[in-house]
């Protein structure tokens, strides 16, 4: 007989392999949660246009250890039987990727570990604490769809359904009425079913008014914040509410209504008066929107370069704008440290509580602009 | 058992036997067929019981998604134990499996019989299993974030332990401890003298080590002021486990080389049918396909196949001034399987002949170029062979253990003309710290001027020193 032995076995239990695989991506999860500011300011996220999966880098999640210095190293390769000194094997990549240079994915600098993830799942992760603010649910809402809640417990019901810790809880107690500590049998009568009820899910109407400055002085960073910022202001409210009505406005020194496609990647030229939107805005909601029945919020964003003889305009009607919706958004995008004329006459003539003033100097402030305007307490 | 299973036996016994016709030696061998992703779960941990991790979790999602758009496969996996454990993919045809078979007894030859394999725990698949329910219960009684914490800072320098350590521990014992052994007639005698300890001389604490310690990980494990108990001994179930897989990377040409070089071989020797003499031959050429850069098996078998040939029929050269007899390929190759580890292996039979036919070169970067800078022959064999020390790693010392005279930790890169990748260096640092619990320092050389990079909670500091 031999020493050496072959079987086979049920190896279906162990699930080490995936187990570890499930903390892996929580870990992920969470760094992406801790980087939220750096990943939705990625370009290419924003211009995958939410569609495929996105690659996400997580420095977070590489394993560091000591090593050397892959692009000082000297390494072994292998020709094909002419190679002499000076071939050249591969160029520096230009683009982090496999395929290019020698042994690729083994450099220093580009082995970065990268997460992919679906758009959804970020968008999830991203969207789960935002919310329209002030949300009044009495203006004429509009059912959406059915709901079935488990709210109930009743004796009667399907097996399906059966309540096994009410159950359990019922048959000690009928024990304990006949003075026995324990639990044996189970009577129909300790059965406890759960039962539903269905409920109409209703939802508020809301229409959000996106403004954006167009105007020469608006720069490429400038136009990619505002761009960013909309991006995912669109995807959170398609994603999260129904019944959001948006429309877009741009302006210069005039405004006017465009649509999505032109919003987001039309520019233009000219000088700015903020005004001008305002008035736009009003004259929209004053046509269609009656304020006692619709959730209205507007949302401007501005390098805040106004003609100085504007902002007087302004105050005055972003303050009647106030009056009729639920939050009046407004981000400054400012690369230098000074505020503009526009932000002090707004902190100085806006005392309402409606009013989100919020200045963004970096592209990761996109992250922290959404989370003031669409959260129920916060106040920047 | 099913007839796939009765047959597989029959090929086992029959391999089993022309195997140990050439003179292999190797532990009883288990077999167990097993599904793709289990064989990728073991890849992935190196050992079937090994403790739960992330970063294994990470490397068989990455292994097991190559292996789905069939860019890889692994056929097999051994065990370095005793009984030897192999385990085959499920759906390999009976051919494929046969120089699979092949491939594992020649491994289990290797590991037997090399010098480097000599002091590995042949029951490290039940010392793992211990270990991991070990860590599994200090999740329980710790938290898991905290465990992991330990366990991720200790797999960063896990490459920092020395597997030669026990040729100084040896040379002491000699010296001082001759009271303390105990003429060891059995096994269990050494537990006896448990019952009467002898008093041991106090030590003087030392400010300056007598000289640098390799071993960070026993080191930081031993003389940490910070770590708890249970911490030290994620330190110490971390070292034994390299100190289990080290050989493995310092031989890994010589092994797969070697496997490689038997399967060929002893599968010449069965009965093959047509069909299967050319799945065998495809097969073959796969696993030692010469690829851009270097392919272990490829390299290794080249050079297992150049010794034969050198001493069957050595040339005049060789002839008179090794003075080399002729016919005996196979004395060499088994005296050399079990002396030498790939740094030796590469250095002493990578030949001329071999590097030119396989047009081997140096290559590195220039500007932001990668080109080839080197084809003397010597010099390639050298940059190789320095490449392969210390398995790649770079070289790295504790100096001092109360350095500044305030316990922090001083570390010392052994420069060898390639600096360390700073990022990284900057990003482990931190990872000493957490097990250190007082600041750590690392001495190097960057761009020829020697630095020191510190870190003690904050962020690194770099000075030059």
């Amino acid at each position: 007989m031999s020493d050496n032995i072959i079987s086979r076995d049920d190896w279906s239990l162990h699930r080490k392999g995936h187990l570890d695989q499930q903390r892996h991506q929580e870990k992920v999860r969470d760094a992406i949660k801790n980087n939220l500011g750096e990943i939705i300011s990625e370009e290419g996220i924003i211009l995958s246009d939410g569609k495929k999966t996105v690659k996400v880098p997580i420095k977070s999640l590489e394993e560091f250890h000591f090593r050397f210095d892959f692009n000082k190293q000297k390494h072994t390769g292998q020709g094909s039987g002419e190679s002499k000194v000076g071939d050249v094997l591969g160029r520096e990549a230009q683009e982090k990727g496999p395929g290019k240079g020698p042994g690729a994915g083994e450099e220093p600098g580009v082995d970065y570990y990268e997460a992919e993830v679906t758009f959804e799942e970020l968008a999830g992760i991203l969207f789960q604490d935002l919310e329209l603010p002030n949300l009044d649910s009495k203006k004429t809402p509009i059912i959406t769809n059915d709901a079935i809640e488990f709210n109930d417990i009743r004796k009667q019901g399907i097996m399906s359904n059966v309540d096994k810790k009410r159950t359990i809880l019922e048959a000690i107690k009928r024990n304990a009425v006949h003075g026995q500590k324990k639990l044996e049998t189970i009577t129909p009568e300790d059965l406890r079913f759960k039962t539903w009820e269905i409920k109409p899910r209703y939802e508020s109407n809301a229409v959000v008014l996106a403004m954006m400055d167009t105007s020469g002085s608006m720069g490429n960073f400038e136009k990619y914040i505002a761009r960013t910022f909309f991006f995912w202001m669109v995807q959170f409210l398609r994603s999260k509410y129904e019944n959001v009505v948006i429309h877009f406005l741009s302006h210069h020194t005039e405004a006017k209504e465009v649509t999505e496609h032109e919003f987001f990647t039309k520019g233009e030229s000219g000088g700015t008066r903020c005004s001008s939107v305002y008035r736009l805005a009003l004259e929209i909601i004053k046509k269609n929107y009656n304020p006692a029945d619709y959730n209205l919020y507007p949302f401007h964003f501005t390098d805040g370069d106004n003609i100085a003889s504007d902002n007087e305009n302004c105050v005055r009607l972003v303050n009647e704008l106030l009056q009729y919706t639920n939050l009046f958004g407004y981000g400054e995008i400012l690369r230098t440290q000074y505020t503009s004329t526009l932000m002090s006459a707004y902190k100085k003539g806006l005392k309402d509580d409606k009013f989100r003033g919020v200045t963004i100097r970096d592209k990761t402030e996109v992250y922290k602009t959404l989370k003031t305007f669409f959260s129920t307490s916060q106040r920047s | 058992m099913s007839n796939e299973l009765k047959e597989l036996e029959k090929s086992i016994d029959k391999i089993a036997e022309v195997a140990k016709g050439f003179g292999l030696d190797f532990y009883p061998v288990r077999f167990e067929i097993c599904p793709a992703d289990i064989i990728y779960t073991f890849g992935a941990y190196g050992m079937p019981t090994r403790f739960s991790h992330w970063s294994f979790g990470k490397s068989f999602h990455k292994m097991k998604m190559q292996y789905d758009f069939n860019l890889s496969r692994i056929y097999e996996l051994v065990i370095n134990s005793n009984p030897c454990y192999a385990f085959l993919l499920e759906g390999n045809s009976l051919i494929q499996n046969k120089l699979v078979i092949a491939h594992v007894f020649a491994h289990c030859d290797f590991f037997k019989n090399n010098a480097s394999f000599a002091r590995t725990n042949r029951g490290m698949v039940e010392s793992m299993a211990v270990s991991a329910e070990r860590i599994r219960k200090m999740e329980f009684d710790y938290g898991r974030p905290e465990v992991e914490r330990i366990l991720d800072a200790a797999i960063s320098i896990q490459e920092h332990v020395d597997n030669r350590g026990f040729i100084d521990r040896e040379r002491k014992e000699d010296k001082s401890d001759t009271k303390n052994t105990v003429d060891k007639k059995d096994p269990y005698e050494d537990l006896f003298a448990l019952d009467h300890p002898i008093p041991k001389e106090e030590e003087t604490p030392q400010k300056v080590l007598p000289k640098p310690q390799k071993d960070l990980l026993k080191y930081i494990m031993k003389n940490s002021k910070y770590l708890k108990e249970w911490q030290r001994e994620i330190l110490a179930i971390i070292r034994d486990e390299m100190l289990y897989f080290y050989p493995q990377m310092e031989t890994k040409i010589m092994n797969e080389g070697w496997a490689s070089y038997w399967h060929a071989r002893i599968l010449r020797e069965l009965d093959l049918s047509e069909a299967e003499a050319i799945d065998f031959a495809i097969m073959h050429a796969g696993v030692i396909q010469p690829s851009r850069m270097i392919n272990p098996y490829f390299l290794g078998y080249k050079i297992w196949e150049g010794i034969e040939k050198r001493w069957n029929e050595p040339d005049k050269e060789d002839k008179e001034e090794l003075g080399l007899k002729g016919g005996e390929g196979r004395t060499k190759m088994f005296e050399i399987r079990e002396m030498e580890n790939d740094v030796s292996f590469i250095r002493n039979y990578l030949t001329r002949d071999i590097i030119e036919e396989l047009d081997m070169f140096s290559f590195q970067k220039v500007g932001n170029t990668w080109q080839v800078t080197e084809k003397d022959w010597r010099q390639v064999r050298d940059d190789l062979s320095a490449n392969l020390f210390n398995c790649g790693y770079p070289y790295i010392v504790v100096e001092d253990g109360d350095y500044n005279r305030s316990g922090e930790l001083l570390l010392a890169h052994c420069h060898e003309g390639v600096d360390l990748d700073i990022q990284y260096l900057e990003r482990t640092l931190p990872n000493v710290y957490t097990l250190w619990g007082r600041g750590v320092h690392l001495s190097t050389i960057v761009d020829g001027k020697p630095v020191l990079y510190s870190f003690s909670g904050e962020r690194v500091i770099k000075s030059l020193r």
